[in-house]
């Protein structure tokens, strides 16, 4: 958060839902990446752990979703909408001028709020995604607790 | 004649418990599609459920001997070399069982004692291939096929394509895809978006393609669900779509009960249509809406189609 006081999740969401409304701008693109850290950054916290400083592939948006996959295949479940938001944050800054920038700029908001959406759901419902992704988490544990048959 | 054409020429047809139900569209387009391609189906005699969620979630083992029993008979009792899947929870089933066969001792055991208790052949991996309705269609026909055949083209038409999250993850799983331009992608798919392509609609850059729709939870959680799909929904209507091609029954109706939940709990009005991709293609094809069973959907498509010169 470089300093600045962590928003909460529902500040997240409201920040979001303002800037849809409003129809973002190319000079949104940064603050709809830096949301998507945030949000990114509670689930990290949320699982006890001090969100990382590292980036991958350029974005610390990709490291974070990296560490909050780690041993929780399920959160995959939202690794192609972080590349996504990584995407359309570089056509925005890339290609400021270009024809579709205020489409790209909408589109990148509606972007961050599926990911905001999704792990504040997950939040809530530790088991969202794991119908669509591998549930080795609880099959583990099942394992585990299984009695040799 | 490619190996995989000739392969597919006639296959094992698994529906699965959704395509009875909630999916039926889905059921009676696909066999529509299929004998108007000129593509035979073989139903799996005495098909059961495949697992889907409950089961797995209590016990994984029980969901591969299940998805087993299904290649089992398709394999050993009707010497089928390939199970097609249309719904995308009976196709990842099936591919994770098969992975778990292949790779996992105890998951062999289990099933072997299953079945022997059972009264039916185990089932080994590798003794048939599983695949998805658009692995089907397009090996088999293929775009150059389908072109050939468009009596009515999708010209004209919007189409966000929404394949869901089963039908590509976990990666490992699909050991066939992302093997280059002509295999499926699994962070980018595009098997759907060239098929309708080929049939002449123009698809949108939806960024949204593979994002989680909640399905699960669409009962446990409705709310979660809701704004997911709503998010989902107004992504296409903003992408410029008028469609959304879907490929899997629980998508589908998640898509469609939601976006009428939607406007009803969140005061957030779509008119995006949410259309089956063999529906759109068999329309194309030259079959008329209710052949492809557009009246079996929750939402009402017939005007669109009409206008769009499909019915």
């Amino acid at each position: 958060m470089n300093g600045v006081e962590q928003r909460t999740v529902g500040e997240i969401g409201r920040r979001l839902d303002a800037l849809i409304g409003a129809g973002p701008g190319v000079g949104d693109a940064g603050e709809m990446l830096l949301l998507g850290e945030e949000i990114l950054e509670h689930w990290v916290r949320a699982r006890g752990q001090e969100p990382t400083a590292g980036e991958r592939e350029g974005f610390r948006l990709l490291a974070l979703h990296r560490q909050g996959a780690d041993k929780d295949p399920s959160f995959n479940a939202c690794r192609e909408t972080c590349r996504e938001l990584a995407y359309h944050y570089n056509l925005l800054v890339q290609q400021p001028d270009h024809e579709a920038a205020l489409q790209r700029a909408r589109m990148m908001a509606l972007v961050a709020n599926h990911l905001y959406l999704f792990i504040s759901g997950k939040m809530e419902s530790e088991q969202l995604g794991e119908f669509c992704c591998s549930s080795r988490p609880l099959r583990e544990r099942v394992d585990s607790e299984t009695p040799a048959q | 004649m490619s190996d995989k054409k000739s392969k597919y020429q006639e296959v094992a047809y698994y529906p699965g418990c959704a395509l009875e139900g909630t999916g039926h569209a889905y059921n009676r387009s696909t066999k529509a599609l299929g004998k108007a391609l000129g593509l035979k189906l073989k139903e799996v005699e005495n098909w059961n459920c495949c697992g889907a969620m409950e089961v797995k979630n209590i016990d994984p083992k029980l969901q591969t001997y299940l998805s087993s029993r299904v290649m089992s008979i398709a394999a050993n009792k009707m010497k089928m070399d390939v199970v097609m899947a249309p719904c995308n929870g009976c196709y990842h089933n099936l591919k994770r069982a098969e992975y778990d066969l292949e790779k996992d001792p105890q998951s062999r055991d289990v099933v072997d004692r299953l079945s022997q208790k059972a009264g039916h052949e185990t089932y080994r991996a590798g003794q048939v291939e599983t695949i998805h309705a658009l692995d089907w269609i397009k090996d088999a026909i293929g775009e150059e096929g389908l072109r050939a055949r468009v009596k009515n083209s999708l010209e004209g038409i919007r189409i966000a394509n929404y394949y869901g999250c089963m039908y590509t993850r976990p990666r490992h799983i699909f050991p066939e895809k992302d093997k280059g331009p002509a295999s499926e992608s699994t962070s980018k798919p595009h098997f759907m978006d060239d098929l309708l392509e080929a049939a002449g609609a123009e698809n949108v850059d939806f960024p949204l393609k593979t994002a989680c729709c909640g399905g699960a939870h669409t009962l446990s959680d409705s709310d979660t669900s809701t704004r997911l799909v709503a998010n989902i929904l107004m992504a296409a209507e903003a992408a410029g779509a008028e469609v959304i091609a879907t490929e899997c029954p629980t998508c589908h109706s998640g898509l469609e009960m939601h976006q009428i939940r939607a406007e009803k709990s969140l005061g957030i009005k779509t008119s995006v249509k949410i259309i089956y991709f063999t529906q759109l293609l068999g329309m194309a094809m030259g079959l008329k809406p209710k052949a492809v069973g557009l009246h079996e959907n929750v939402s009402d498509s017939f005007a669109f189609v009409k206008q769009k010169g499909l019915g």
